[in-house]
């Protein structure tokens, strides 16, 4: 049986008042507060469309390219941008590069902690930037392909598609990061330094997209998005989706849970929303700036993104000894409002807590989509699939 | 703060090789009233070393010791200059508030801006190897490491 609610909105509706300059937009922080004052019905009356933001690492996360061809034809089987390897095991001229790929002659962590400095991840910015990169690729020769090497520099504008595909982006909640063990390690999560004396976070908190449409209500496949300042797509469940994750009572994943799939051109993309990554010891990534509209179809909406700091619960997790050895426990939840206030405690020891989502850049890209919609930019789209999430 | 009593600067020092196999720094206590503390040293005989140097004591007597060590040929650089933040490329996630030991670098809370206090830093240049996006700059040859 559908739920039924006081207030009905449809996304059709949503867009003609977007059209006439009319629908209401805020972000997502300011929704807490008008839906805490106001109540959900209220604030599904008077709100359309809420925006949300998020700009964190993100390693999977890369671009799809075409190179064209220049006579004779050529079918690339090994392809390098800046002599970051691609991968080629595609049509004639198509390759894939990803953010966590480094430069071919990196050093890696053969002086550890290695630097990491050059990857798939700057080249995908430098490519935004409007930058000239080297394109390098080898092929075994055929009839229709007899062209064996190609050498040359190109920009954004000579590769005929660029497409931004990312297999897993906005993790719905994550896990708070900290190392019990003697030395300092690095990790995904930065450098951890021994006997927990920093404990690191990511996702954006109330901004963040997942936390304000926890089951996944009205993102599906289909729906247009701000990614990495142009627009961009869902287009399904992300690798590693968790539809039935352990909730709690307003409907927040306890843990990592959902995530999207994500495509979108890069041209029109800006670099300042899209960043190569350089973490020591660990590898190259990057951060995606990225911007999910939620439209309020009823006082259930509302109430979701409603959600406040204090709301969403993380796990505290050892990643001295536990999470290589494949140990799930969490040592305890904290709320992201205690990650916010710089410190947490954790089985009696105080530790200070460190971001590694931009809040500033979080907010800044959940206004610009705001004012995008505002101006009638950007129209709200139907899903065209559902993603599950129960 | 009393100015004169608790004056207290850190500097980067560069030490020519022909200096670097006499004793200097030990007579910032000796001969003038200052107290030092040092943060970071490499020097090697014959080799052109580096320090970096907390110095205590009297504002008068800290110009006048450090004067002593530009006479004996050693090149004084105040540290604000050594660590720099390319202001463009901050994206200020805060990962470098992990590092930072003296609290140079720290979280505003209001805004969620990553606040980098000159005075306060040490120069130890921690911070130049955990940004994600280099914009911690310890000198220009940092940086061209980073171009492919």
């Amino acid at each position: 049986m559908a739920k039924t609610f006081e207030v009905n909105k449809t996304i059709k509706e949503i867009n003609e008042r977007i059209k006439n300059g009319k629908a209401v937009v805020v972000n997502a922080e300011e929704m807490v507060e008008i839906v805490r004052s106001k109540g959900k019905v209220e604030a599904a009356k008077e709100i359309d469309v809420v925006t949300t933001g998020t700009f964190s690492p993100m390693c999977s996360s890369g671009l799809l390219f075409n190179i064209g061809q220049e006579p004779p034809t050529m079918k690339t089987s090994e392809v390098w941008l800046n002599n970051v390897p691609c991968y080629a095991g595609i049509a004639a001229a198509d390759s894939y590069i990803g953010v966590t790929e480094p430069a071919e002659d990196d050093p890696l962590n053969k002086v550890y902690p290695g630097r990491f400095a050059y990857g798939g991840g700057h080249v995908i910015e430098d490519l935004i930037a409007g930058k000239t990169v080297r394109l390098k690729a080898k092929a075994y020769g055929t009839d229709c392909y007899p062209r064996k090497e190609i050498e040359k520099d190109i920009t954004l504008k000579d590769l005929p598609n660029a497409i931004m595909l990312n297999p897993r982006n906005c993790y719905q909640n994550y896990n708070c990061a900290v190392n019990m063990t003697s030395r300092t390690i690095y990790t995904y999560m930065g450098p951890l330094k021994a006997n927990q004396r920093n404990a690191n976070y990511a996702t954006a908190g109330q901004l963040s997209p997942l936390f304000n449409d926890p089951y996944l209500k009205t993102i599906g496949l289909g729906t247009r998005i701000f990614l990495a300042g142009a627009k961009g797509y869902v287009i399904g469940a992300g690798t590693q989706h968790v539809k039935n994750p352990a909730r709690n009572e307003r409907g927040i994943p306890l843990g990592g849970s959902g995530t999207l799939m994500i495509k979108g051109n890069l041209e029109g993309m800006d670099p300042r929303y899209f960043r190569g990554l350089s973490f020591q010891g660990y590898g190259c990534t990057a951060s995606v700036g990225i911007g999910i509209p939620i439209p309020i179809l009823n006082e259930e909406m509302a109430w979701f993104t409603g959600v406040s700091d204090a709301d969403i619960q993380m796990p505290v997790k050892d990643y001295g000894y536990d999470y290589p050895n494949g140990i799930g426990r969490a040592l305890a939840h904290v709320t992201f409002e205690e990650l916010k206030s710089g410190e947490i405690t954790v089985n009696g020891k105080v530790i200070p807590t460190v971001p590694m989502t931009s809040h500033v850049m979080s907010l800044e890209i959940a206004d610009k989509l705001k004012s995008w919609i505002q101006k009638g930019d950007f129209l709200l789209t139907e899903p065209v699939e559902e993603i599950e999430s129960t | 703060m009393t100015e004169n009593k608790n004056f207290n600067k850190i500097v980067h020092l560069s030490f020519p090789p022909t200096v670097s196999g006499r004793p200097v720094i030990c007579n910032l206590g000796k001969l003038y009233n200052l107290s030092f503390n040092i943060l970071k040293a490499d020097i090697n005989p014959r080799h052109e070393g580096s320090m970096t140097l907390e110095i205590m004591g009297p504002e008068e007597e800290f110009h006048k010791g450090l004067n002593y060590i530009k006479e004996n040929g050693i090149k004084v650089i105040p540290v604000t200059q050594k660590i720099s933040r390319d202001e463009e490329s901050c994206m200020h996630c805060g990962m470098c508030l992990a590092m930072c030991p003296t609290g140079a670098l720290s979280l505003d809370m209001d805004t969620r801006k990553v606040l980098f206090e000159l005075d306060k830093c040490t120069a130890c240049g921690m911070c130049t190897k955990v940004c994600p996006v280099n914009a911690m700059e310890n000198d220009p040859q940092e940086k061209e490491n980073r171009t492919t």
